[in-house]
């Protein structure tokens, strides 16, 4: 809400004292939040002049310029020299003005905030110019650029008189963010009476306006639904002059409160609507036919507001029509066929007050907000109808040579706002501000226009109409503290019963965060939003699951038109992003949710909030909502180990991408087990799947030469992403039990011949369960080529053999190692 | 060796001489003070102290000599053995201890060459300072809550006291996943948490949820659709808004350092009433007439915006099942991504979330 300061300081009786700042300061003490203070910034010498010549001088760039002579004031005046006579010379593009006309002159050293600069004399197409002319747009006034030169009427003031103060440019703006529980705060009505309470002054309603003609209908309507709206009234004025112009003060508070002046009669319907918060129209009483009817418009039916849109109308939405049909979209925009122009002499007033869920709604279906709908949504003072008809009215009798003509219509009546009762030390005891007892409290309402009653230990608040924020107790708790002042809450921190730390799930996802970092990736951040191209850059074949997506309504672009399914998407973009910044070895990881469509998922419902939902029907809630599990994802591009005076350092592998699942498999002590599969986006041949109780959490190993082509990734890179709920679901509450043996260790080394089709894993995990004695295994040899037949490959093991409770002795080493051989031979494996 | 001396005349055995024993034990001692390495060392072991040195073979001489002489000998030879087999074992020791000094020395290395092969990993600061809010309101007593990000209708508006025309919901710049009908959100703040955990838990509840949250804005350089926030929820009988500026000086002393007070400034928000926004003491500039004027983190104000928070409306106790005769609550709630971006001087929010590693990497695993 922009608020004219010269406007509110008079409505308010404000001691000039007060200054902008501490006013800005008490209205956001007071939930009138200050956003900007606007205006003000402008400074002189800016003066009236007097056009004394205007010689035109066409220049070579075809452009006509005016050399102009300006008497500006003795004080300001050159010297007259030979024929010149005293004055300033200035050079101006513009041409509607002419010798003999009143000028503002910015002189050098002005500030125009419109410009941004300060004038100063220069030399420009021949000449110094002494100054600058100035247009409406410059000096920020109603008009914009139209205006060309700002010609004052003769007679308003003398050469030399301060251009600032006659014409208000230095008035200030306030900007006031108002929270959507104040709608009685979208008018200088409210905020004055805010400012009032804030300052202790008593408050002049501008709204106490005697309803004069009352007697005889204004103009005959019917309202077929009165609970979409309770109130409304019209009333007539003739014999407008059409002709007459706004007062130049009334168009600069329009347009210091952010509106266009438009002509008188708009101009005054919005005037009233910012000085007392009730919207009004007023139609052409030429382009009316026949009664006002309000109702709900008919399937089909069509409307031109005046922002010259065709509209649909919906069967909900509330319509104001005459005999031909709508004339306007209740409480938000008129018809364009009905609209104030030129010719207009006799028009209606329309003063109503409608139902704020009804407006709401169809601004929001017809996405058209206005000043109108923002106040009606907010709700509106519903006793002030009748009374801003006749304000409007009476400023058209007195600016525009109107009649008011007898007879107002007044159909409906909204009564008084239910009590509140609560108990006397309520707001003391919320507040948690000692000093608010019953005489504070009653004080407080009574400033904010409530009625209070003290019955016994109650409170009983009636609140003024205009008060739609005050219906629970807790409201008025607020308003007694907003009066009393949120500063004065003290700070007491409250004890909390002994809590229980983290849970286990929390505490094992800081653990896999640290394990991820341990593992040499560097965490991102990424949006969740993916969409066709992304799941076609993974390679996914179209049947499968990833991409069925949880499509978002209003997505912020269409390529990415719902949630991602895989974390993959955001960390290889971001991959890309890094290569494309010069990194060559990146490693990079995310933790999030990625979320899954539930096949035949309900819709959720929407419950009442009048009680709690049964368990049942929270279940219901909860069996709509898609999967949504948190995810790790990692890739590794480039390096892994850096090249450099040690080495040639290593490439990142497909066994690097499996190790950091280990990793995290074995921060958890969970056991996974890990299966060949081919699946996108990674490279049929390499990549592993994770299995926990054979069900998959995850994958990981090379990328896809196809999918690193499409991110723009070099070669080889890898990548991996497990389910981090599954896996640390399965987590035990405690790690094993360490147990080791302080008995000597005998190493074997074992090298087997096998089939290229047997897994080195499982052979490993064999061996590892080939005896008691057996205390580790470990691959350490890999060879295929001339040493071993076509078709073989010799797998290397070193086996560690170690008894708990003895030295072993040859015998038992001996015997370990046949049964190692023996188990290795169950996969064809002979010894080499 | 000599055939046994039976006319007892030790001068007769020249080697035992007490001059010639003397002559044998000084060359012997010269030779080891002047080896000056272990291969010359060994030779002069071989030369000096061997079995066929000049001393040993003395040595042997001495069964030639008639009982009564042979003490004299003994002592005689013995002694200058020991004295060549300490100076020996000394000269060794020190000849060592010196090879092994220009070994060491000869392994010295420069040690500024780049010692980073290994991979280093960090985490994004956006994890790090929601786990270390987390631990603050941990050590205070109280517990960690969670829930959905896509998230039904109900539980993010209307639970929430924000019915469906409610002017503050069209202010939330909603993400509705489709169709509408399905009544689902990506949930604009972390408050269904807060009611979530009304509906199964029974007060007194203290709990704190961080986490991630999303408003259809598009990105920019102050923009993001996703960001995430910090709530806290407390309900307890006799809770005031006195409690609830204790919680939240506590917490901004705990995060901002000693002397971060607030303030409040009324506000609304549907689910609480009393509402008010909580401002910070700038951390930077601490409101000091002698800097404020000029600070560019607060513009001049002398403090920052934090929050937004208030006594919970009782109309939320009602929906969440929490009798609001006998309980009341505090609720809060507060942007992270700002904290970051605020508090190390990020001119674009966009950094947080490109991914570009030089971002997360100063953080290291830790604030």
């Amino acid at each position: 809400m922009k608020v004219p300061v010269p406007w509110l300081r008079e409505l308010v009786g404000l001691p000039d004292s007060v200054t902008t700042e501490e006013l800005a300061a008490r209205l956001t003490a007071f939930d009138l939040k200050l956003e900007e203070i606007a205006g003000g910034q402008l400074s002189g010498p800016l003066v009236v002049g007097r056009v004394l010549s205007a010689v035109p001088e066409p220049q070579k760039n075809g452009k006509t310029i005016n050399w102009c002579r300006v008497d500006v004031g003795p004080e300001h005046n050159d010297p007259a020299t030979g024929d010149v006579p005293a004055g300033r010379g200035i050079v101006c593009g513009a041409h509607n003005f002419g010798p003999g006309d009143l000028v503002v002159v910015s002189l050098p050293g002005t500030f125009l905030p419109s410009l941004g600069f300060e004038i100063s004399a220069r030399k420009t197409y021949g000449h110094v110019s002494d100054g600058m002319i100035c247009s409406t747009a410059e000096l920020g006034l109603p008009g914009g650029d139209q205006g060309g030169i700002l010609v004052l009427e003769p007679g308003l003031a003398e050469p030399g008189d301060d251009a600032i103060a006659l014409l208000g440019l230095n008035d200030e703006t306030l900007d006031l963010e108002v929270n959507p529980d104040r709608g009685y705060a979208w008018s200088l009505r409210g905020v004055g009476r805010d400012a009032a309470l804030a300052f202790g002054l008593a408050f002049r309603d501008p709204a106490d306006i005697a309803v004069t003609d009352v007697e005889g209908e204004g103009y005959p309507v019917v309202v077929e639904d009165p609970q979409a709206c309770p109130v409304f009234v019209t009333r007539r004025v003739t014999g407008i002059d059409p002709t007459r112009p706004t007062p130049e003060w009334m168009a600069r508070r329009l347009v210091q409160a952010g509106m266009r002046s438009i002509s008188l009669t708009v101009d005054i319907s919005n005037y009233v609507m910012l000085e007392l918060g009730q919207p009004n129209h007023a139609y052409d009483a030429a382009k009316l036919s026949g009664p006002i009817t309000v109702r709900r418009a008919r399937a089909g039916e069509r409307l031109t507001t005046l922002d010259d849109v065709e509209r649909e109308l919906d069967p909900a939405d509330l319509l104001i029509c005459d005999d031909e049909g709508p004339v306007g979209l209740a409480g938000i925009m008129g018809a364009a066929h009905v609209e104030i122009d030129d010719t207009t002499t006799d028009v209606v007033i329309e003063a109503a007050y409608f139902d704020r869920s009804t407006v709401a709604r169809a601004a929001r279906r017809h996405k058209l907000s206005s000043e109108a709908a923002r106040r009606f949504e907010r709700g509106v003072d519903p006793a002030l109808q009748a009374r801003v008809a006749q304000r409007v009215a009476e400023l058209l009798v007195e600016h525009g040579g109107g009649r008011i003509e007898p007879g107002l219509t007044v159909v409906g009546e909204v009564g008084a706002r239910p009590a509140v009762t609560l108990p006397v030390d309520l707001p003391r005891r919320i507040a948690g501000v000692p000093s608010i007892d019953v005489d504070v409290s009653v004080a407080a309402l009574r400033g904010n226009d409530c009625e209070v009653q003290v019955q016994g230990d109650q409170l009983v608040v009636t609140p003024p109409s205009w008060r739609f924020d005050l219906n629970d107790p807790y409201d008025v708790v607020e308003e007694v503290l907003r009066v009393v002042g949120y500063d004065q809450v003290p700070s007491v921190l409250p004890q909390a019963p002994g809590g229980r730390g983290l849970t286990r799930a929390q505490e094992l996802r800081r653990r896999v965060g640290y394990a991820l970092a341990g593992a040499g990736l560097v965490e991102v951040k990424t949006f969740p939003f993916a969409g066709e191209e992304d799941f076609d850059k993974l390679g996914l074949p179209a049947d499968d699951e990833r991409r069925r997506q949880v499509l978002l309504e209003n997505p912020l672009s269409a390529q990415e038109p719902g949630l991602t399914t895989t974390l993959l998407t955001g960390l290889l973009r971001a991959a890309g992003l890094n290569v494309g910044r010069g990194h060559d070895d990146v490693a990079l990881t995310e933790m999030g949710r990625v979320f899954r469509i539930r096949d035949d998922s309900p819709h959720a419902p929407i419950y009442g909030v009048d009680r709690r939902p049964t368990d049942d029907e929270l279940a219901v809630l909860d069996a709509a909502l898609p999967d949504q599990p948190l995810m790790a994802a990692w890739t590794m591009l480039g390096q892994r180990e850096k090249r450099g005076w040690a080495g040639p350092g290593r490439d990142a592998t497909w066994a690097d991408a499996i190790a950091v699942a280990t990793r995290l498999a074995e921060a958890l002590h969970v056991d996974l087990a890990v299966e060949a599969v081919a699946l996108a986006p990674f490279h049929p041949g390499r990549c592993a799947a994770f299995l926990l109780d054979g069900e998959v959490v995850g994958h990981a190993g090379e990328l896809h030469p196809k999918v690193l082509e499409a991110y723009g990734l070099p070669a080889r890179g890898v990548a991996g992403e497990v389910n981090l709920d599954a896996l640390i679901g399965a987590a035990p509450d405690l790690g094993p039990r360490p147990v080791f043996s302080a008995y000597p260790v005998a190493k074997e080394d074992l090298a087997f011949v096998v089939d290229q089709s047997v897994r080195a894993g499982d052979l490993q995990d064999a061996l590892a369960g080939s005896g008691p004695l057996v205390e580790s295994v470990r691959l350490f040899d890999i060879y295929a080529g001339d040493q071993v037949p076509t078709g073989k490959k010799s797998l290397a093991f070193n086996v560690r053999l170690r008894a708990a409770d003895h030295t072993l002795t040859d015998a038992e080493i001996t015997e370990a190692r046949a049964a190692a051989v023996e188990t290795a031979s169950r996969f064809g494996a002979t010894l080499r | 060796m000599s055939a046994p001396n039976s006319d007892y005349d030790p001068v007769e055995v020249t080697p035992l001489r007490a001059d010639e024993v003397e002559r044998m034990r000084d060359a012997a001692l010269a030779a080891i003070a002047a080896a000056d390495s272990v291969e010359a060392l060994k030779q002069v072991k071989i030369d000096h102290v061997g079995d066929r040195s000049p001393l040993a073979l003395a040595n042997r001489e001495i069964g030639a000599l008639p009982p009564q002489a042979r003490k004299e000998a003994g002592q005689r030879v013995g002694q200058a053995r020991g004295a060549v087999n300490k100076a020996l074992a000394e000269r060794t020791a020190q000849v060592e201890a010196a090879e092994f000094d220009r070994r060491l020395a000869e392994e010295a290395v420069d040690v500024t060459v780049p010692v980073d092969m290994e991979p280093v990993g960090a985490r994004h600061p956006l994890t790090t300072i929601q786990d270390h809010v987390a631990d603050i309101f941990v050590a205070m007593g109280w517990e960690i809550a969670e829930g959905p990000e896509v998230e039904a209708e109900w539980l993010n508006f209307d639970a929430l006291n924000l019915g469906p025309d409610h002017p503050a919901r069209t202010m939330m710049d909603t993400f509705w996943v489709a169709p509408a009908e399905a009544a689902m959100v990506l949930r604009t703040h972390t408050s269904p948490v807060q009611a979530r955990t009304m509906l199964t838990r029974k007060p007194p509840i203290y709990i704190a949820c961080p986490g991630r949250v999303f408003r259809t804005d598009e990105p920019d350089a102050t923009h993001a659709p996703v960001f995430h926030q910090v709530e806290g929820l407390a309900i307890d009988e006799g809770l005031s808004m006195a409690h609830l500026k204790g919680t939240l000086d506590h917490l901004a002393t705990a995060i901002y350092g000693e002397g971060t007070t607030t303030r409040f400034r009324p506000s609304y928000f549907p689910f609480t009433e009393p509402s008010a926004e909580v401002d910070l003491l700038c951390y930077v500039c601490r409101n000091d007439p002698a800097q404020v004027a000029d600070c560019p983190t607060c513009r001049g104000e002398g403090w920052v915006e934090w929050g937004g928070c208030g006594v919970v409306n009782p109309r939320v106790l009602i929906a969440c099942g929490v009798d609001p005769e006998r309980y009341s609550g505090f609720a809060f709630g507060m942007g992270l991504d700002r904290t970051i971006t605020s508090r190390y001087d990020i001119a674009d929010l966009r950094d947080l979330w490109d991914g570009d590693i030089r971002f997360t990497e100063p953080f290291g695993i830790g604030l």
